[in-house]
């Protein structure tokens, strides 16, 4: 315990210190944070309780909209905002910008939890593949119908209120820093401590075999939708950052952009290892840094690359980081191995 | 909203029978889905990006001027080693593995194609010109493009032409084998690999086949491969694997149902319309089994 103290203690100091130690990749770090969330709360239900999602797109899309029209509309009316698309007819003071941001992200969590909680029931009920597909669905589906929406922009896209002039060029990308970086402190902790109680059992339990875990007392309906409700409340706060931080919303390529961040969230957490709390963080920054190479140094085939990338780590490293680890040294994972039957694997091979 | 459509007895009329020749086509590749996840268990999210591959293999032919009906014959051909192709780069590390693992390999593959379609052949919208008339019945009133019928009447003969192929021929045989029990058949002598490539080739052919119909009726695009995936897997799922008959008919249910979502709430909202129906039989689906297993207990 007191070793992993003080690792987290580094971290937090690292964290915190970043922006002023690489001040130029600001932006960058607080979408990798972001990203981090996203990964970590598909964990949740991905790898703890085998429900293989496409579709928390959904509430990260939600988030995004729902935050960037809280703080426009508090103010002023949303659909003349949205009609002079990013003219600058109306300007956010300090204190409305950020009393409309707080506001925002307030509802940008908790009406996705909501939703997941309404739509839990009837969705969370199919199995395997059939709720792999309907998540899909969902988020594109998502995608589609707010294209066709006209009090948030439609097609032509919402831009979300500019960072007001308070003094420093630095303070935009500052503010959004830590923003992001509290939230992932606020995942991490929270994720943590629902994994060392009794309910990561029962996800677990229902991950591995639902109908016994059933047949032995466990409501497993009542668990799953909390679980998505918990993942669906991280998704949406993280599109409300993600926002107020591209600046720019538009219906498919940003907010619910499934081909992107929808199968993102979930390439991390398998790069990193399913199932466990250290692999998606992991994954995430992994990918980041690869991802940000990659679109910098060979632009235009970017997808190409992610395709490619997709297909080579489902096929040759469907366990990912964590779980190579935990093969090669399964005593650090708390493992008892028999020495003999280790000695003999090794000859073996 | 309006529902000016059922006002007008023509217009219905007109709807409806769109809507039976674009099933048609749908029933097609959904055909080919079934197929493929019925002998390999695979849900492929490639289908609806091998459809508008096969769909640019006419384009280009129409481009340098033969006639993209021809295309038919030709794409076929191609994407069925495109296929075989795939099978064996890909898709024979995931047959035996987890379904999800099957999903996410195919969605990879589904982005490479979208992306070097939209390399290779540019991001516009395209068609290729058949240059046939139009056909008008009911005194003018409605309005059917020839390559609309054409294209229905060549689906229905390449289904007939597999479904054949597939009662009477050896590697049919095998496929069948193969489907109903994949061990037993590999006892009594079947190559199950080779059925597996086969049976992707045959998919992807038949996708080829789609795709230059559709290249010839409606418009491609890199990136409209997706709605075609969902759609053909909405089919499967409401038609039941291995039900032909069943297949054809929510096929051209489906079509019909785009055709009045697209009069009733606008173009705009024709794709998300398909994919809210996806969850809402999913759902259906969902409740219906969940009883079934109230009865059991």
């Amino acid at each position: 315990m007191n070793k992993n103290f003080v690792l987290y203690a580094a971290i937090l100091i690292f964290g915190l210190a970043a922006p002023f130690l690489f001040p130029a990749f600001k932006v960058q770090l607080s979408i990798l944070c972001v990203l981090i969330v996203l990964a970590t709360t598909w964990n949740i239900q991905g790898g703890e309780m085998g429900y293989n999602s496409f579709g928390n797109i959904l509430f990260y899309g939600l988030g995004m909209y729902l935050c960037a029209s809280v703080q426009v509309g508090m103010f002023f009316p949303l659909a003349e905002w949205t009609e002079s698309g990013g003219e600058k007819t109306f300007v956010h003071t300090p204190i409305q910008f950020f009393q409309g941001m707080a506001v925002g992200l307030v509802v940008a969590a908790l009406v996705p939890t909501i939703v997941a909680g309404l739509i839990g029931y009837s969705i969370l009920g199919l199995r395997g593949h059939y709720f792999a597909i309907c998540t899909l669905g969902l988020g594109v589906a998502a995608g589609e119908i707010s294209g066709g929406i006209e009090i948030i922009g439609a097609g032509q896209g919402f831009t979300t209120p500019p960072f007001p002039n308070v003094g420093s060029l630095e303070a935009r990308g500052e503010f959004f820093y830590f923003l992001s970086f509290f939230t992932l402190v606020l995942t991490f902790i929270a994720v943590r401590s629902i994994y060392s109680t009794r309910f990561k059992l029962i996800l677990n339990a229902i991950r591995d075999n639902e109908d016994k875990a059933e047949a032995m007392g466990i409501e497993t309906m009542k668990y799953k939708i909390i679980g998505w409700m918990i993942s669906a409340f991280f998704c949406g706060l993280a599109g409300g950052i993600m926002g107020g931080l591209v600046g720019y919303i538009d219906s498919t390529d940003v907010a619910f952009d499934g081909r992107e961040m929808g199968v993102f969230m979930v390439l991390m957490a398998i790069l990193g290892g399913k199932g466990t709390l250290w692999g998606p963080i992991i994954g995430a920054t992994i990918f980041h840094i690869f991802k940000e190479g990659f679109w910098t140094f060979f632009l235009g085939w970017q997808y190409v690359a992610l395709g490619v990338l997709i297909v080579v780590i489902v096929i040759y490293f469907p366990e990912g980081i964590m779980g190579w680890l935990r093969e090669k040294y399964p005593e650090r994972f708390g493992e008892v191995v028999d020495e003999k039957d280790r000695k003999a694997q090794v000859e073996l091979k | 909203m309006d529902f000016l459509v059922f006002q007008y007895p023509m217009i219905t009329l007109q709807a409806c029978l769109d809507g039976i020749l674009l099933g048609v086509l749908f029933a097609l590749i959904a055909y080919g889905m079934a197929l493929q996840w019925g002998v390999m268990n695979i849900i492929n999210i490639a289908q609806g990006d091998l459809v508008i591959l096969g769909g640019y293999i006419a384009y280009f032919m129409y481009l340098y001027g033969i006639h993209p009906a021809w295309g038919v014959i030709v794409a076929p051909v191609i994407m069925y080693f495109v296929g075989i192709a795939i099978y064996k780069l890909v898709i024979n590390k995931v047959v035996d593995r987890d379904l999800f693992i099957s999903i996410l390999a195919t969605f990879g593959i589904s982005i490479l194609f979208m992306q070097l379609m939209n390399f290779a052949f540019g991001a516009d919208v395209v068609l290729a010109n058949s240059g046939y008339g139009t056909t008008m019945l009911f005194d003018n009133n409605v309005v059917l493009p020839n390559s609309k019928i054409f294209s229905a009447f060549i689906s229905i003969v390449f289904a007939v032409c597999l479904v054949i192929y597939m009662k009477k021929s050896k590697l049919g045989r095998a496929i069948r084998a193969t489907a109903q029990n994949a061990r037993a058949a590999k006892i009594l002598g079947v190559d199950t690999e080779k059925v597996y490539a086969a049976t992707f080739g045959i998919n992807a052919a038949l996708c080829g086949v789609a795709g230059a119909l559709i290249s010839i009726t409606f418009t491609i695009h890199p990136y409209m491969g997706l709605p075609y995936t969902i759609r053909s897997f909405m089919i499967v799922i409401v038609a039941g694997l291995g039900n032909l008959p069943g297949v054809a008919m929510s096929g051209m249910g489906l079509g019909v149902f785009e055709e009045f979502a697209d009069y009733i709430l606008g173009t705009e909202f024709r794709i998300g319309s398909v994919f809210l129906l996806l969850v809402l039989i999913l759902v259906y689906r969902r409740f219906k089994l969940s009883r079934k297993r109230e009865y059991l207990k």
